[in-house]
């Protein structure tokens, strides 16, 4: 079941501050977060964001067209390095 | 000689299910279709008297994207999945099942006929616990 619309889309608080904190003072810098369950919201556009894979931090520069989606949803959590051995499987 | 939204038209069947030769239209659409538009489902395409044609024609019209405008709206809507380069965008190119599906077995639908890839011959005799 979708969330109720009263409480509005989940945003972790620490990485909104942050962001707020960016918009305010103009800078762009890329933010570290763990919060792949956060929704992405207009403030962010243009925001480059580091999501965390389980491994490492995937940088995901913001746009327009991706608000509404979960940060975690450009960061893949999985590598299918391909099936079969030996010889030169793998595409990514 | 039912034309509606283009290009269809089924003559021998019954209206209800002819109508769901539309891309778009369904059974449970077809059968409100019908009862807004006063309409019999039970007669055959055929036999449709021509207002009855038109006031279909209308009801789709004016209340359901149909065939071009709505292909063309869902293959946007993917097109933009892909293009943000979602989870669901890459399952997409990669014509994997888009929707938490398992893929170790079935998932045929969207991988496509049967690929067999050559095994690993299964250990036989003894020793081969």
């Amino acid at each position: 079941m979708a969330r109720s619309s009263k409480k509005g889309a989940f945003v972790a608080e620490h990485l909104l501050v942050k962001i707020e904190r960016m918009n305010a003072a103009r800078e762009k810098r890329v933010v570290k977060t763990w919060s792949r369950s956060s929704t992405i919201v207009p403030p962010m556009v243009g925001h480059t964001i580091a999501v965390h894979d389980g491994r490492k931090h995937v940088p995901v520069y913001v746009q327009e067209n991706m608000v509404g989606h979960k940060l975690g949803e450009f960061a893949p959590t999985r590598l299918f390095r391909g099936h079969g051995g030996g010889d030169k499987a793998a595409i990514k | 000689m039912a034309r509606i939204a283009g290009i269809d038209l089924p003559r021998d069947r019954r209206i209800e299910i002819a109508l769901t030769y539309i891309y778009g239209i369904g059974r449970p659409t077809a059968a409100r279709l019908l009862s807004t538009a006063g309409v019999n489902p039970d007669t055959r395409t055929k036999d449709l008297k021509d207002d009855e044609i038109q006031r279909l024609r209308e009801q789709i019209e004016r209340n359901l994207k149909v065939e071009g405008d709505l292909r063309r709206e869902v293959s946007t809507a993917i097109k933009r999945l892909m293009d943000i380069g979602c989870y669901r965008g890459l399952r997409h190119r990669r014509g994997l099942p888009v929707r938490g599906q398992r893929t170790k077995t079935n998932a045929r639908v969207r991988k496509g006929p049967k690929k067999t890839v050559a095994g690993k011959k299964k250990a036989k005799g003894p020793g081969g616990k």
